[in-house]
């Protein structure tokens, strides 16, 4: 019982784990992308549009990820090339991708994800681990977007912490001026992650569009987007936090639906509400002073200009 | 990390630098060359193009005529990246460190090879150079828990990592207690004698006769003369630098009368995390008194005289002003009662003025508030502004021009001017020459002398021993917020203060002192 409700978190928390990821990057890369929510939509209605036309996943994929990443090259032109406000034209993002969702989507609703696309998301059972007793099959078998969420992370974090790359990411986030003195590109390092940022957050909306719907319904993120942004708080900027945020988030948006089936009747509105209640207690714990090395990076949200002193 | 030997002794040569910003021009035609072995220092007032000059080889910017030759070849440097690779190592003033990071990974940001950071091998390479130039390093230690010599080493270990062997050195004893520059010299020596070339930015006279073998004068953009230190004097530089014959002392006033006006009991100021920035602090302050305040930057200054304006909360102790308690006081009671309070924190805006009003709106800004009616008397304001910009020779179009388009010591002059000519009862001020060229700071020291001869009690917080002896009665030497000793001028040294600010006590100097005599 308890095992398949683990199963069916980790489903629900699969897309915050690339929406997360992404929102990750572009912060490390002192940018506050507030168009997540948009983006996302952009990744799914892409993804979906793609799959109904090629019936081929790879291809659905590949259409997500440059969606979210074109979303991302929008949002880096303007603050990282135009130094923008960031809180305006992530927000501004954020409107623009639910209109191209909605304008793209129009006619799709009702139809359903090509066989071929769904078969190959059919969930795999991992030989040798999907048999460890409770943990196995809540945790591996699944889709093989799921395991590529796992994948992802792990790589994440050793890329951020144990790679040049990663150290020289960091170092720009926290403190841009000292990072350009260093001889690091700043422009190069700060568009190759929010645009790779992009790329995985539109990944994120085509698990909904491809995987967990699967088809397509109007506004199909719901808020998912904007409950990633606090999550990246909440996971310290640090990848393998995200084993944590998204998985318990996952949790969150399944749990009434869970009890419903065990005849516990509370209203569905309650736990409608619940993953965002439990966001801003998050937020409100997080904001309490942590330690130096677990705060925002330094530099987030301000644009950087090199001949300022 | 392998080094070929250079095999041209001229480390780095320019010829005919310069640079324009608009009308101005910033660098005239700068030459000089810098041999392995050197120390060359750069010297000049706020202003003369020092920074320029020295953004130029470092690739931040482009000259617009004039080239720079490295190694002994022609380069055009586009990015810092590119003066980096001509193994150009620039040691800011302001430290360009990641605080939340180690020693070693500050060093290691950057790099230009392999994917995955080797730390091991590289914390090794990094060691060894640490060992050949006597650098005290601990490669695992946290930015943010390093004292600022500390960090400056780091900075240092940097650029000597990546090869460098021409250090620019900007403004590097700025921050520093003498001890701490006295341990930087040692390492530029022995960077020396292993053949580096090095440049240093500063408008220090002492520092440049003593550790540098050559030097140049920039004026205004000009070079003005390049000199070898040996066959200088200090009279000599502070005369190509300023430009005309200079008093160079400061006038010591001696005290008329002696009433205590501000007496400050067992101070406790504690900052949002309840960490104490002022521990258990008294002093009393004289009639026509300077008492100085000396401490490296962050010991407390700002807190102490935000306090005695009223602007920072009291923790717990007492400060009376002529007998009464002002504690709790809001800064215009304060006011009222002929405190006045010019204080430069390193913002210079952030608190004396406002940066997009002109110099009359500021002025009247003060006191405003005490003529009659909604109105604003605004014809009052312009003639103490006028006098202010008479008095003072402020550079400026005329009264009612922004004053964030001033220069940094034309501000200063607009705030300390306001301040004075508020004819305070008490005068506290924190680095009011700092950014100013030398001739205004003379200025600024005759200034403060005629209030002491008024009796007015001078809170004066300062960051240059030397003008801190000379000008003051009294040094009060603090160190995290503590007084770690209370001394006379004439009774003190240079180093007995860097001693201070350094965390030692009176009693422990002594101590020491009488150890050494033992042996």
């Amino acid at each position: 019982m308890l095992s398949s409700f683990l199963h069916a978190a980790v489903i629900a928390g699969t897309p915050l784990v690339f929406a997360i990821l992404g929102e990750i990057l572009t912060e490390r890369a002192g940018k506050l992308n507030l168009g997540v929510e948009g983006m996302m939509l952009m990744g799914a209605v892409v993804g979906f549009k793609t799959a109904l036309l090629t019936s081929h996943p790879l291809w659905a994929l590949f259409g997500a990820a440059l969606a979210g990443a074109a979303g991302a090259l929008i949002f880096s032109f303007l603050t990282v090339t135009l130094r923008s406000n960031q809180v305006v034209t992530g927000l501004a993002l954020t409107i623009f991708g639910t209109g191209f969702a909605s304008f793209l989507g129009q006619g799709l609703a009702g139809h359903i994800v090509p066989a071929s696309v769904k078969d190959f998301f059919h969930p795999v059972a991992l030989p040798v681990l999907s048999r460890i007793p409770f943990l196995g099959e809540a945790l591996f078998h699944h889709s093989i977007f799921v395991y590529a969420g796992y994948i992802i992370i792990i790589a994440a974090y050793v890329y951020l912490f144990k790679t040049r790359f990663g150290l020289n990411l960091r170092a720009l986030g926290e403190n841009t001026a000292a990072a350009d003195a260093a001889g690091i590109n700043i422009m190069k390092y700060k568009f190759a992650h929010i645009l790779s940022g992009g790329a995985l957050i539109g990944l994120g909306g085509a698990f909904l569009s491809l995987v967990y719907v699967p088809t397509w319904q109007e506004n199909i993120t719901t808020g998912r987007g904007w409950i990633a942004v606090a999550l990246v708080i909440f996971c310290k900027w640090n990848p393998i936090r995200i084993f944590w945020g998204a998985f318990l988030f996952g949790g969150l948006d399944i749990i009434g639906f869970r009890l419903q089936g065990l005849n516990i009747h509370i209203s569905q509105y309650f736990f409608d509400m619940l993953p965002y209640i439990v966001t801003v207690i998050i937020l409100i714990m997080t904001s309490v002073k942590d330690s130096k090395e677990k705060s925002p990076p330094a530099e987030l949200g301000r644009p950087y200009f090199r001949e300022d002193k | 990390m392998t080094l070929k030997p250079a095999p041209h002794e001229t480390l780095i040569k320019t010829r005919n630098l310069t640079k324009r910003f608009g009308d101005v021009l910033a660098n005239n035609a700068i030459n000089f060359k810098v041999k392995k072995g050197e120390i060359y220092a750069l010297l000049g007032e706020n202003g003369a193009g020092k920074s320029t000059l020295m953004n130029m080889l470092s690739g931040v910017y482009t000259p617009d005529e004039g080239h720079i030759f490295v190694h002994g070849e022609k380069v055009f440097f586009k990015s810092p990246e590119d003066s980096i690779k001509h193994r150009i190592g620039m040691i800011y003033q302001h430290f360009k460190l990641i605080d939340v990071m180690t020693a070693l990974e500050n060093i290691i940001i950057g790099r230009k090879d392999g994917f995955f950071l080797r730390t091991k091998e590289i914390k090794k390479q990094v060691l060894s150079i640490a060992d050949r130039y006597g650098l005290p390093l601990n490669p695992d230690k946290k930015v943010y828990d390093m004292s600022v010599g500390e960090k400056q080493t780091v900075e240092i270990m940097k650029v000597l990592y990546r090869g460098a062997d021409i250090l620019i050195l900007d403004e590097p004893t700025a921050v520093l207690t003498p001890q701490e520059i006295q341990n930087l010299f040692s390492i530029l020596r022995r960077m020396k004698n292993e053949g580096c070339g090095i440049i240093i930015i500063t408008h220090k006279l002492n520092e440049v006769m003593e550790i540098s073998d050559w030097v140049t004068v920039l004026r205004k953009g000009e070079n003005v003369g390049s000199v070898k230190t040996s066959e200088t004097t200090y009279r000599q530089l502070a005369d190509l630098m300023v430009g005309r014959s200079l008093d160079l002392s400061i006038e010591h006033v001696e005290i008329q009368e002696k009433n205590p006006v501000l007496e400050v009991r067992h101070l406790v100021l504690e900052d949002d995390e309840r960490i104490k920035k002022i521990n258990d602090l008294s002093f009393t302050l004289f009639s026509g008194e300077i008492l100085g305040v000396a401490g490296i930057s962050g010991s407390g200054q700002r807190q102490l005289c935000e306090a005695l304006a009223g602007l920072y909360p009291v923790a717990s102790g007492i400060i009376k002003y002529e007998g009464r308690d002002i504690v709790g006081l809001s800064s215009r009671q304060i006011m009222d009662k002929g405190i006045s309070m010019s204080f430069i924190p390193e913002d210079r805006l952030g608190m004396g003025l406002v940066a997009s009003m002109d110099l009359t709106e500021n002025v009247i800004l003060k006191d405003y508030y005490r003529s009659p009616g909604p109105f604003v008397d605004r014809k009052k304001g312009l003639e103490k502004t006028l006098a202010i910009i008479e008095k003072f020779n402020i550079q400026t179009p005329g009264p009612f021009h922004p004053v964030k388009l001033l220069s940094g010591g034309n501000i200063q002059k607009v705030l300390l001017g306001r301040e004075i000519m508020s004819e305070p009862h008490l005068l506290i001020t924190a680095y009011p020459t700092r950014g100013l060229d030398i001739a205004s700071s003379f200025l600024i020291y005759d200034f403060i002398n005629k209030q002491k001869k008024k009796g007015v009690p001078i809170l004066y917080v300062g960051e240059d021993l030397d003008v801190l002896l000379e000008l003051c009665d009294r040094i009060m030497v603090l160190c995290d917020g503590k007084a770690t000793g209370i001394l006379e001028s004439q009774n003190a040294t240079k180093e007995l203060l860097g001693l201070l600010m350094a965390g030692e006590t009176l009693e422990s100097v002594e101590r020491m002192n009488a150890h050494a005599s033992d042996h």
